[in-house]
């Protein structure tokens, strides 16, 4: 009877286990495909069979992309994006979610639903465009990118559900030092909400970093686009480098090569920061999950 | 103290600005934010009843009344992008809703803490990539002469597909891709709310002699259903939005029939036609629609909420 059980238990285990190894490997080998193909001379692409692991390496697809100017334009303007437009927005949600936090805030219940109210309702793409590009003017510029999307409703919540949990105990405390509102959530709050300020910073630093489609709206410069925008023209529309080039003083190497090389490039930043991700994504989605 | 508490409580008056401008002033950036970027574009939804002339601007552009959505519903345009729409979100219902929640069954059915940890790792990933990136990695694994798909169903003795070129095929591509970018992300909620089942049931569960696949229909599945209904809500509530990163950066001209959707049509008409007035009735619409379907969902959510509590 016990060993039937345990057979069970084995047979139940090889199928829980085969399934999700089965799910890891279908994850794992797209990328593993485009290390290898980023990798491999131009004959080895052009073997039939599958390209999971290198066989022959060479660096030409890396060279390629890197002496392309454009990417190195595009990457310097995503990591200017990515920080300033990270940062602001931070400092705007931080201070509007502490003010918001507080009960005695005026018409506190008034104001937030006004802030609410956006994430379900919204203008939509052409009146934002007509707003940004005709009324404002930003068109062409960084702050296209960085301040319509500046704050969002949910990140607003989150910091603000965060904020009201720290006891008001403090604050009188610190108001009886003659502290003043500033004064207090620098030296009590901040402190005090380290995950939440690097759950929400990962959430915002992580979509400029992905961010394409207003680079695409607003930009109009070739040397002011952001580097997604250009990974995009590069591998799905097929903008050439050998066109761009002209010239054509390199030796041709498979452009195949060459647009993997640039996706792995992309992807490398976020990789880095991986473990941070996971974990203050995972702590956020949790946070986020409870009821409002 | 009491009865100021209570007085202030009743009536907020300018002097509690007065006497709170700090924390107004720290709420002045998000407030202007607020109001200029999302209630700006609120108020030029005027557009979609008008002909937009931008050096007319927007309140002096002529009125048309219901002309833009008149045309939008005799047109033959708006109603198949409508319905492509509605097909890719309900076969994203029916095949990727579910897909997270067997995820996170398996993975709690898992007692090695680091395989499962693995797994979790590396299911997490494609979520943080742009679907610029994943469009061109789904290019390249779906490539008729390398990719390992078409590899193995040559194999087998098949011709190769071309899927992301294909009209019979673009829409599993859409859904298959959606999936394998998020499926791991969308476990969380589900293995959050596993771990929240009494673990007891478990152990009185064995020793009633309860197989494992009994334990998961008859212990993880109602603990958890609270949960999924209330995702199965939202997914419903959302049926009317598409995925413009993903749908954008996959489509091309041979699948236009099944890939345009509403983001992307209305992105066509609106930047590149400028077609202001009509994409935006466009948007409008779907807008409209979407906020009713959301604001259903949000109540009914609540109204199981409260159910559940007793």
């Amino acid at each position: 009877m016990r060993i039937k059980k345990s057979r069970e238990n084995i047979i139940f285990d090889i199928i829980v286990y085969g399934i999700l190894l089965g799910m890891g490997i279908m994850t794992i080998v797209p990328f593993l495909q485009v290390i290898t193909i980023s990798l491999s001379p131009q004959e080895e692409l052009a073997k039939y069979g599958m390209h999971i692991l290198p066989q022959k390496i060479t660096w030409a697809g890396y060279e390629r992309v890197l002496s392309y100017g454009p990417i190195w334009r595009a990457y310097l303007n995503t990591i200017i994006r990515t920080v300033s437009g990270t940062a602001l927005s931070i400092m705007v949600l931080i201070l509007g979610a502490y003010a918001l936090s507080k009960p005695y805030f005026p018409h506190r219940k008034f104001w937030t639903l006004i802030i609410v109210f956006t994430m379900y309702f919204s203008g939509g793409l052409i009146p934002r465009y007509i707003l940004v590009n005709n009324v404002l003017k930003m068109g062409n510029t960084l702050f296209a990118l960085i301040i319509p999307g500046l704050a969002s409703g949910f990140n607003l919540i989150i910091m603000r559900n965060f904020f009201s949990n720290i006891s008001l105990s403090y604050e009188e405390a610190a108001k009886i030092d003659g502290a003043n509102h500033f004064q207090i959530l620098r030296h009590v709050y901040l402190p005090l909400s380290k995950p939440i300020i690097a759950t929400v910073s990962l959430w915002v630093g992580v979509g400029h970093w992905n961010e394409w489609f207003d680079s695409m709206l607003y930009i109009r410069d070739e040397n002011k686009q952001v580097l997604q925008f250009v990974l995009r023209k590069l591998i799905l529309e097929g903008t050439s480098v050998e066109e761009e080039m002209a010239a054509g003083t390199q030796i041709f190497v498979n452009s195949d090569t060459m647009k993997m090389a640039a996706l792995i490039l992309s992807m490398i930043p976020v990789l880095m920061i991986y473990p941070f991700l996971q974990k203050h994504f995972v702590q956020g989605l949790k946070l986020g999950g409870v009821k409002e | 103290m009491q009865k100021t508490m209570t007085i202030s409580a009743k009536k907020t008056t300018w002097h509690d600005y007065k006497k709170h401008s700090t924390l107004f002033i720290m709420a002045m950036p998000l407030f202007l934010y607020f109001f200029i970027f999302h209630y700006g574009p609120i108020y030029g939804l005027l557009i979609a009843f008008k002909e937009y002339y931008p050096l007319k601007g927007i309140w002096a552009s002529d009125w048309v009344g219901f002309e833009h959505f008149k045309t939008m519903f005799q047109g033959i345009y708006f109603i198949p992008v409508l319905k492509n729409t509605l097909i890719n979100s309900l076969y994203n219902l029916i095949f990727g809703f579910p897909a997270p929640i067997i995820l996170a069954i398996l993975l709690n059915e898992v007692s090695n803490r680091r395989f499962k940890k693995v797994i979790q790792t590396v299911t997490y990933f494609p979520h943080f990539i742009s679907w610029v990136v994943l469009a061109g990695i789904v290019y390249e694994m779906l490539s008729p002469s390398r990719g390992p798909i078409n590899i193995l169903l040559t194999m087998l003795g098949f011709e190769p597909i071309f899927f992301v070129a294909d009209v019979k095929w673009f829409r599993t591509v859409l859904v298959g891709s959606n999936i394998w970018k998020e499926i791991g992300w969308g476990s969380i909620i589900y293995l959050a709310a596993i771990t929240n089942i009494d673990p007891t049931l478990y152990e009185v569960a064995k020793i009633d002699g309860a197989s494992r696949l009994q334990r998961i229909f008859y212990i993880t599945l109602p603990g958890i259903a609270n949960v999924v209904i209330i995702m199965l809500i939202f997914a419903v509530g959302k049926i009317i939005n598409d995925n413009f990163d993903q749908i954008f950066n996959l489509m091309n001209n041979r699948v236009m029939e099944v890939a345009d959707v509403i983001s992307t049509y209305t992105y066509r008409e609106g930047i590149k036609e400028m077609n202001y007035g009509y994409a935006t009735a466009v948007g409008l619409f779907k807008n409209t629609i979407s906020f009713t379907l959301v604001m259903g969902a949000n109540w009914l959510a609540k109204k199981m909420g409260q159910e559940t509590l007793f």
